[in-house]
């Protein structure tokens, strides 16, 4: 134990199943968690959707709201709620010198244009014209704003005055590996003190699936748990709308304003197997063993995304590494993406400070737990590139 | 001799560079073009300009994908300046055995593949039938493309560079955040060496008509070589430009222990978000105040430590008023004796490459002696007194630099670079 251990001392959670740690823990640990899904909505995809949010409780002025699209809003609300959940949102001096950190994609483009462009090009052959004479009298000037990477960190400076410092990485779910990667190295060394980290992602719209189904990614069938979607229903990957933000402060930074952590981040490892050349799963299970004691430790959050050959290979380096209660949360929230290892370290954490491993959320696929949690790897095995894994005790 | 800083960190030297703009390709060809005044910018050429309300750009239109699209364009400016500047400080081209973070724009599926993966098919419409397409037919270029990890990771095999790349955004501040990573983690000891690159080749129609509806873009359209003015009277909205920059980050004891040439030192890096507004700084300069502020400290340099500016300097009314301010307000009477001039005003902004180009441009300043001017400087806005370098270039002994970098979301980093390690 020292001063510069990374402590979790705020979580801000959104997913299908509700918003908040208490609402997760009840759902995830009740053994009775029912998936909430639509698969009408997107046919053949099936999503994970929103819950019914009041976005005015994390974004009070509506001005705020008009400028973001879902996604922004998504983020800068479970940021609210994380920054609420660590005492530290009303606290002026200290959101202010608070570092932050957010994994994230791109905001939602204008499915309206999109479509009016591709319509019209089938009755056209001026195709750069067209898209010069549309994009110009019909996009709206916030929308771009509302797509732009950075523009999350960004309202969540204007919303939660969250100012240290603002870096947005992207990159899929090794985005969120790397800020939290990052965001524990910071902390670890003395560079930040205490700090926001996290993301989100929003589902929900045409062009967010176009982007896993370009690689053929997506599941095509009706809803099956992660372990369960055969190769012939397609990808494999079913995707929620949600986000995952955490508090992260050095154990002498939390102790000082007197608040208890959930959980300690010990160690984060990420990855870039080549996928294509090497034994992918050898490559998992050594980023697994770069965390501490592996072996002894029997929950595993698993970020698995259903993407066969990454969750194929995820759950053979686990089946090797002995004997786990491994827990893949995207069987009842889809994956999220960016927000996809934020997520698990979040739940992680919940385990830990709740003194209790969840019950399976797949019982033909997943073991019971045999004893209540000390230690709890967190996974995001990404579904087309990058791994990354975290190991957290108690605080 | 000395390898670690004010404050018992590892001295982080650079030890190559590389650059591509509209100038030209490499170092040599950059800063001759530089502190000749030239500009780069010129109509726009890449897509018919018909409805738009700029028609020109610094786009970098004379390489091999220049109109293969977005990512690929990224991609072969991070590539042709990370070659350039690995080749320079003497480590292997293909085993880098650093970490690699890479600046670079959100590319989206450009419109050429959203048209073309709509006209190979015929049934639904609109978004469903991309999906159909995507789910039917082999699309994996595409997909590629438009995943936002593709570059780096492209980059990652080609330079063997060490574990999983960092891909980065804080918008027109990018380049600048990459480096600062790559200083903080040879501070941490995480490892020896690290390749930071800005790379920006997405000046595609949309792109231009997006920030055109901000009202971010000059429209002096006729006269492109005038048209990015910084710090004049009659200065009306950036540039939109495309380039690429690498700098090969090394503690200073690693690169001293390998007897390679120091181009300069990353001396401190500093930043404050803004919560004022999405586009606009908060009036009284204070985030960028901060940044400069927290960049002189980290440097260990009070407001005298400064002898040159390589300035944010967009053209755009706001920002040089801004930065204006905040200069006038940290440096106060030492501002009358440091020059600050702006590169922009011949390369146009380069967006995400912006910070890592001017940071190779602020190491040449100080190697080279010589001040890149700020051209087109005709009509000085009589509300910002400053010695911009009009547009000659001019010798001084420089032995320090800060570097800003500004950006929508409120993002705004500082770096300062010394040509000596002390």
């Amino acid at each position: 134990m020292t001063a510069n251990d990374v402590v979790i001392t705020g979580i801000g959670l959104v997913s299908c199943l509700g918003e908040g740690t208490d609402t997760h823990w009840s759902v995830l640990s009740s053994g009775n968690a029912k998936a909430v899904f639509d698969g009408e909505r997107f046919a053949p995809y099936t999503v994970h959707p929103l819950p019914q949010l009041d976005w005015s409780q994390q974004i009070p002025k509506r001005g705020d709201q008009r400028q973001m699209e879902t996604w922004q809003r998504l983020g800068t609300y479970t940021a609210g709620l994380a920054l609420a959940d660590a005492g530290i949102k009303d606290d002026e001096a200290l959101c202010a010198s608070m570092d932050m950190i957010v994994a994230a994609g791109g905001g939602e483009r204008d499915t309206s244009v999109d479509e009016a462009i591709l319509d019209a090009s089938l009755t056209r052959n001026d195709r750069d014209l067209l898209v010069n004479e549309k994009l110009t009298t019909e996009l709206r000037p916030t929308l771009f704003l509302a797509q732009l990477s950075n523009l999350l960190a960004g309202n969540i400076s204007i919303v939660h005055k969250v100012t240290g410092s603002s870096r947005t990485f992207m990159g899929e779910e090794g985005a969120g590996v790397a800020a939290i990667e990052t965001a524990a190295a910071r902390i670890r060394s003395g560079q930040s003190s205490h700090l926001l980290v996290g993301g989100a992602f929003q589902t929900e719209h045409p062009d967010m699936l176009l982007g896993y189904e370009l690689g053929g990614y997506l599941h095509r069938k009706r809803w099956k748990s992660v372990w369960q979607r055969g190769a012939n229903d397609g990808g494999g990957v079913i995707t929620g709308s949600g986000g995952a933000f955490l508090v992260l402060e050095s154990r002498d930074h939390a102790e000082k304003r007197g608040r208890t952590a959930y959980a300690r981040i010990d160690a984060v490892a990420s990855g870039r197997a080549r996928r294509q050349d090497t034994d992918f799963a050898a490559a998992v299970s050594g980023l697994l063993r770069s965390l501490p004691d592996v072996d002894g430790t029997e929950l595993v959050i698993s970020g698995a995304s259903g993407a066969h050959a990454a969750t194929g290979a995820e759950r053979l380096a686990l089946r090797e590494q002995g004997s786990h209660a491994v827990r893949a949360f995207s069987t009842l929230t889809g994956h999220m993406k960016e927000a996809q290892f934020p997520f698990a370290v979040a739940l992680a954490a919940l385990a830990l400070t709740n003194d209790a491993a969840y019950p399976p959320f797949d019982p033909e696929n997943e073991t019971p737990a045999s004893r209540s949690p000390e230690r709890v790897v967190a996974t995001a095995i990404g579904y087309n590139r990058f791994e990354g894994a975290a190991s957290l005790s108690k605080a | 001799m000395k390898t670690t800083d004010h404050l018992g960190r590892p001295i982080v030297a650079v030890t190559g560079i590389g650059v591509v703009t509209s100038l030209g390709q490499g170092v040599t060809d950059n800063w001759t073009a530089l502190t000749s005044g030239r500009s780069g910018i010129h109509p726009i050429a890449r897509f018919p300009i018909d409805h738009l309300a700029t028609t020109i750009c610094g786009t970098v239109d004379y390489l091999d994908s220049s109109s293969k699209g977005a990512s690929a364009l990224t991609l072969e400016l991070a590539d042709l300046a990370a070659d350039e500047a690995i080749g320079a400080s003497g480590i292997s081209r293909s085993a880098f055995d650093g970490p690699l973070f890479l600046a670079s724009p959100p590319v989206e599926l450009g419109w050429q593949d959203r048209l073309s993966l709509y006209a190979s098919d015929d049934e639904e419409q609109g978004y469903q039938r991309l999906l159909k397409v995507a789910r039917e037919r082999l699309t994996a270029r595409v997909f590629e493309d438009a995943q936002f990890a593709t570059i780096a990771d492209r980059l990652a095999d080609k330079y063997g560079t060490r574990g999983m790349p960092i891909t980065l955004s804080t918008a027109c501040a990018s380049g600048a955040t990459a480096i600062q990573l790559g200083v903080e983690a040879i501070r941490r000891g995480e490892c020896e060496r690290a390749l930071a690159i800005g790379a920006d080749g997405s000046a595609t129609a949309e792109a231009l008509i997006r920030f055109s509806l901000l009202s971010a873009l000059s429209t002096a359209n006729d006269d492109p070589t005038k048209a990015s003015k910084p710090f004049s009277k009659d200065r009306d909205g950036f540039v939109l430009a495309e380039g690429g920059a690498a700098l090969v980050l090394e503690s200073l004891e690693s690169a001293k222990a390998r007897g390679a040439t120091v181009l300069g030192v990353l001396r401190g890096c500093g930043e404050k978000a803004d919560d004022f507004h999405r586009t606009r700084s908060k009036p009284d300069g204070s985030p960028a105040i901060g940044a400069i502020r927290a960049a002189l400290d980290d440097a260990g340099l009070g407001q005298d430590g400064i002898s040159y500016v390589n300035a944010h300097g967009t053209s755009t009314p706001e920002n040089d008023k801004m930065e204006h301010l905040s200069l006038s307000t940290v440096f106060g009477d030492h501002l009358k004796r440091m020059p600050v001039s702006s590169n922009k005003s011949m390369i146009g902004h380069t967006l995400s490459a912006a910070g890592a180009v001017e940071a190779v441009f602020s190491l040449m300043t100080m190697r080279e002696g010589v001040l890149p001017p700020t051209i087109n400087y005709d009509n000085p806005d009589p509300a910002i007194d400053l010695d911009v370098v009009p547009n000659v270039k001019r010798d001084a002994d420089v032995k320090t630099v800060l570097s800003n970098s500004f950006g929508f979301g409120g993002q705004n980093t500082c770096l300062v670079m010394a040509r000596e390690p002390f």
